[in-house]
């Protein structure tokens, strides 16, 4: 029996790059380069390991985003993912994280799956919540936020550490994971594995496909609004000395003036 | 008035400062409800304590699911004491599980969710929340336009004030609905001591510039001077040299402390956006052209083996 793992990644705007809001208060995504969100790294690198683990497995990357986002398949598929998914309408343009796992999971069960990798978060909302939200959606166990994971005898295995304590879970497949930045460095791709993502297959799949009504999603069916959107004012400069063997005295008494010591 | 669902987060039988901001937040809304959830014979005393803060009726629901099952148990119950009561809105601490548990209860309600917000104010239609977004480069303000609002808040948003009120206890038993990952065994962490690093009001952490584990002992000095948690840049994690829960940014702990000192960090993004929001910064690196003392409101260009110490005994000489 094949094990059919399905990745979901996200094409977000890179950090180093000036972000900002377009006027509709979505994000912009024309003034600053995009790529696959550095957390979702590490899950195609743990579903990668979990295939090598299994005696026949499939890894599928799953997507929901503009064009611009098959580069993030892309560079999924010359990590070493077997084929990829990418769910592409114009009128997903403004979707909120409850209407993406709305997406998502009408994808992921068009697609099939025994088990759904997730990264902790992306990188541009930082949220943190569409596993659970899958998870909710597909009336699926989630193993979140792990550390460390490991598939066997049709269970789901790994370690979460939280803020209060470290605790080992488990679960039947199917199941909805989310792994974090500790649990693993994600492998670069080799020469090989880009060429070779060049042949691999990408499904095409709009809001039709999926039998989701465009008002369901998009801006007008985002169950929250977005009032405005400001730069932060810039910090007023701040004091900056040289240490001159009294550097730590100087900064008691900065310390002292704010009424901190 | 309209009744606020606070979910009190505890640890060992006492309450986390969050849940006291959220009370104190809630007031300026509507009236907050407080839920305490698998605290066994903990409850009494914690309700006692949410009722101190403005909890007007403390639901309290036990059972060994919340501490065998996996999130669902706690949406299973804020799900059903939010439909029972006709809440007006749910505040839930903005941690790991608690973010988890506010996405699934949102869903459940067919409501909105507004994550990580820093600030809660009352608006005409409903709650409106301030969120610190892109590396807290951007202030972004937003309200949940369907159902009732569900609304995670970050630590320190806050400063938890008394206002006392009834903290009637109400007896819930919660219709578990199972399908969630089984827990096979929880280690508490061993307690340093030291405050706890998203809840206290100054924080110092190390960086690249500490060199190595045993450096952090000049960090951790000064940290307790100060009564002060210690974290750590994701530099200094991945060389091993401080435990990852202790890791400050974006994908660590993200804190917003009254003071922060940063020694021997640079100020990367990953960084920054895991800090930039603290009321006061405070950097000491040896490079002047480092990130880092953009951001500060006081900069020592040194070396922190130096000035550290050097801090640390005016501190205690004072």
């Amino acid at each position: 029996m094949t094990l059919r793992i399905a990745v979901c990644v996200k094409y977000v705007p890179d950090a180093t790059g000036d972000r900002g809001f377009a006027d509709d208060l979505t994000v912009d995504r024309d003034e600053v380069d995009g790529l696959l969100s550095e957390l979702d790294e590490y899950a195609v690198e743990q579903a990668l390991q979990i295939a090598e683990e299994a005696d026949e497995a499939e890894v599928t990357v799953v997507t929901v985003g503009p064009d611009d986002a098959k580069d993030a398949l892309r560079k999924a598929l010359s990590m070493g993912a077997d084929k990829a998914v990418h769910v592409n309408d114009e009128d997903i343009h403004g979707t909120d994280v409850i209407g993406t796992s709305a997406i998502l999971a009408k994808a992921l069960e068009k697609t099939g799956f025994d088990l759904v990798v997730c990264g902790m978060a992306s990188t541009d909302g930082t949220m943190g919540v569409l596993p659970a939200l899958l998870a909710e959606r597909l009336s699926l166990p989630q193993v979140t936020l792990l550390s460390e994971i490991s598939v066997e005898d049709g269970l789901v295995k790994g370690r979460r550490d939280g803020d209060a304590a470290t605790e080992l879970l488990e679960a039947p497949l199917p199941a909805v994971v989310s792994v974090t930045d500790q649990s693993g460095e994600a492998r670069y791709p080799s020469f090989k594995g880009i060429m070779a993502a060049k042949k691999k297959p990408v499904e095409e799949l709009d809001l039709d496909d999926l039998g989701i009504d465009a008002d369901e999603v998009g801006l007008a069916g985002s169950w929250t609004l977005v009032e405005s959107a400001a730069a932060r004012p810039a910090r007023t400069a701040g004091t900056i000395v040289t240490d001159e063997g009294d550097g730590g005295k100087q900064l008691a008494t900065f310390l002292s003036s704010q009424k901190f010591i | 008035m309209a009744e606020i669902l606070v979910l009190v987060d505890h640890a060992d039988g006492a309450v986390r400062k969050p849940a006291l901001e959220l009370l104190t937040l809630a007031r300026r809304i509507g009236e907050p409800t407080a839920v305490v959830l698998g605290a066994g014979e903990a409850a009494a005393s914690i309700a006692a304590t949410a009722g101190e803060y403005g909890a007007a009726t403390v639901y309290v629901a036990d059972g060994a699911e919340f501490a065998e099952r996996l999130v669902v148990p706690k949406v299973d119950a804020l799900t059903q004491i939010a439909k029972d009561k006709g809440v007006a809105a749910v505040l839930v601490p903005s941690s790991g599980e608690g973010k988890e548990v506010a996405a699934r209860v949102a869903l459940r309600l067919g409501s909105g969710l507004i994550t990580d917000a820093v600030e809660l104010e009352a608006g005409e239609e409903g709650p409106v929340a301030t969120q610190s977004v892109f590396a807290a480069s951007y202030q972004v303000k937003s309200r949940v336009s369907q159902g009732v609002p569900v609304i995670t808040v970050k630590p320190n948003s806050a400063a938890p004030e008394a206002a006392p009120a009834a903290g009637t206890v109400e007896n819930v038993t919660v219709a578990f609905t199972g399908n969630a990952a089984k827990v096979v065994s929880r280690t508490p962490r061993v307690s340093t001591g030291r405050p706890e690093l998203t809840e206290s009001a100054i924080v110092v952490s190390g960086g690249r510039g500490v060199g190595a584990a045993e450096g952090f002992e000049v960090v951790e000095k000064l940290a307790d001077s100060l009564g002060a948690a210690v974290g750590a840049s994701r530099a200094a994690v991945d060389a091993g040299w401080y435990p990852h829960s202790n890791q400050v940014g974006q994908t660590g702990k993200q804190v917003s402390p009254q003071l922060y000192i940063a020694a021997g960090i640079s100020g990367a993004i990953q960084h920054r956006a895991g800090m930039q929001t603290s009321k006061t910064i405070v950097a000491v690196n040896k490079d002047a052209e480092a990130p880092i003392f953009d951001l500060v409101d006081y900069g020592v260009v040194g070396d922190l083996f130096e000035v550290l110490p050097q801090l640390t005994d005016e501190i205690g000489a004072r």
